[in-house]
């Protein structure tokens, strides 16, 4: 009774998929994929998600500590907002981002009349508006982490003179090690394929702010086949942290 | 399933309808396809097409006209194409997507486009060169990016930008949020925005007049309502609402 539907879920998640490498231009993919183009894409686009990690691993690990561990008031309702730019559509959260950071926005004017700083249309731009979208990956995946962990090592700790800082560098983070590192995986993977947010926020200009999956969407316009390589690419980028994560949740419980 | 309904819906239409469509003969949806640079223009003909049609629902797309002929000859149903420029329309051709002549409803020519008080000092093409100007230009494979780059050239000046958007309402945008201090649009697009933008003409923009062509399409789910809406636009009501946006009669 299940198995039909079962099916027709996996026909549907994987016949796409199937679709990009069945209609790939294969004779011409070697070149696509050594061009200039593609490797700067391919080139910001890793730097960038991988910078967009940095920021959240700096800033979401406190949170998700604050978050799992602080005693303040309304929490519940704290967490929820966290996670809303994980449901928010990305290109949402770019319109909100340029108001707040942009060259008249809130924040955006006062980094521009004193430092000379406009983030959009920037490298560091993509890099925010990655990290906008990533860290709530983040922040959940260490927070549930840090709830399963135990918290009487960290008591034991502190009755033994260890300070807050210490025991949270030597006791708590080592204990979640393993959440901190799907997390900041899954962020990474998350900052990698994001499209609508840096679109609208960061702007499209080759080499500076063009990253993977803004050069598949205007290669599709012009040249389709090139935009299923770059695609391809994206696709084995997928899969190659899906592999990383093998043994944390493909294997399921064992 | 959608189709389906779609027939039934047309079918019901058909048994239920009045006097008025039947002397028009158009019934059903009609959908159109029209570059971003349309937006105001054809929703303001779709609305009078649908006055003059009971019944009849227009549903309008707007974007980038690469990216339209690229959604038709993906097999998008649609019944009419209005592009920017006759590339794109083309491509549309020349994959079968269309086999009626098409016809050049309106021309166009692009503008500076400065946020209110031209905060940048932008004066003319030249100040597009500057280092310190934020600039934002339209994708070189939609239209008013074509375009953009003649009028570079016919300027001698190197094309630089900040941001290649995808339409030439998202460069709008950038200026009306005052994140660029420059940008290239169509005439019409300044006239569109009000208050909020500053335009400037130049002498350049005469060497890259934009044709529009539109044209019913081959395949058209409704070919009498396709003929019919090509028919309005080129009638002198639908150049009276074409003129008042800024756009050339051709």
């Amino acid at each position: 009774m299940l198995v039909v539907p079962a099916l027709l879920g996996l026909a549907f998640l994987l016949v796409p998929l199937a679709g990009l490498l069945i209609r790939a231009p294969w004779a011409t993919v070697p070149d696509r994929l050594f061009s200039a183009e593609v490797g700067e894409a391919l080139r910001l686009s890793l730097v960038c998600a991988s910078l967009a990690t940095v920021v959240c691993l700096v800033l979401g690990i406190p949170l998700a500590w604050l978050l799992a561990r602080g005693d303040l008031p309304g929490r519940g309702f704290l967490r929820a907002l966290v996670t809303v730019p994980l449901v928010l559509p990305p290109v949402v959260g770019g319109v909100a981002l340029l108001l707040v950071l942009g060259r008249r926005g809130l924040i955006g004017q006062y980094l521009d009349a004193w430092f000379g700083v406009s983030l959009p249309f920037t490298t560091a731009g993509v890099v925010v508006a990655e990290a906008f979208v990533a860290m709530p990956f983040l922040v959940i995946s260490v927070e549930g982490a840090l709830r399963a962990a135990d918290p009487r090592y960290e008591e034991a700790a502190a009755t033994l003179g260890a300070s807050r800082w210490l025991t949270f560098r030597r006791v708590t983070l080592p204990s979640v090690m393993p959440g901190v590192v799907a997390g900041a995986v899954l962020c990474w993977a998350r900052a990698l394929g994001e499209f609508g947010a840096t679109i609208t926020f960061a702007g499209n200009f080759p080499g500076e702010t063009t990253t993977m999956p803004l050069a598949v969407y205007l290669a599709l316009e012009t040249e389709p086949d090139a935009a299923i390589v770059l695609s391809i690419v994206l696709l084995l980028v997928s899969v190659g942290v899906l592999a990383g994560l093998r043994d944390r949740w493909i294997g399921g419980p064992t | 399933m959608f189709r389906t309904a779609l027939a039934l819906a047309a079918a019901l239409s058909l048994v239920g309808c009045g006097s008025t469509q039947q002397a028009s003969g158009v019934t059903g949806d009609v959908t159109v396809f029209a570059a971003a640079s349309l937006t105001g223009t054809f929703t303001e003909l779709g609305r009078r097409f649908e006055a003059a049609h009971p019944g009849v629902r227009v549903r309008l797309n707007f974007a980038g006209s690469s990216a339209l002929a690229q959604q038709i000859n993906q097999g998008a149903p649609v019944d009419v194409f209005a592009s920017a420029a006759p590339a794109n329309l083309e491509q549309v051709a020349d994959a079968g997507g269309i086999t009626a002549t098409p016809a050049v409803f309106a021309r166009n020519r692009l503008r500076i486009a400065v946020p209110k008080g031209n905060p940048g000092k932008v004066a003319g093409l030249v100040d597009f060169g500057r280092a310190d100007a934020k600039i934002a230009l339209c994708a070189e494979q939609v239209p008013c990016g074509a375009a953009a780059r003649k009028v570079f050239e016919a300027a001698g000046v190197a094309l630089r930008a900040d941001t290649l958007e995808q339409d030439v309402k998202a460069v709008l945008t950038k200026v009306r949020l005052g994140e660029v201090d420059a940008a290239l649009v169509y005439r019409t697009d300044v006239a569109a925005a009000g208050d909020e933008v500053e335009g400037i003409a130049f002498p350049e923009a005469d060497q890259a007049v934009n044709d529009y062509p539109i044209a019913p399409l081959a395949k058209a789910p409704n070919a009498a309502g396709a003929q019919a809406f090509v028919d309005f636009v080129r009638s002198d009501e639908g150049r009276a609402v074409l003129a008042e946006a800024g756009f050339d009669s051709p």
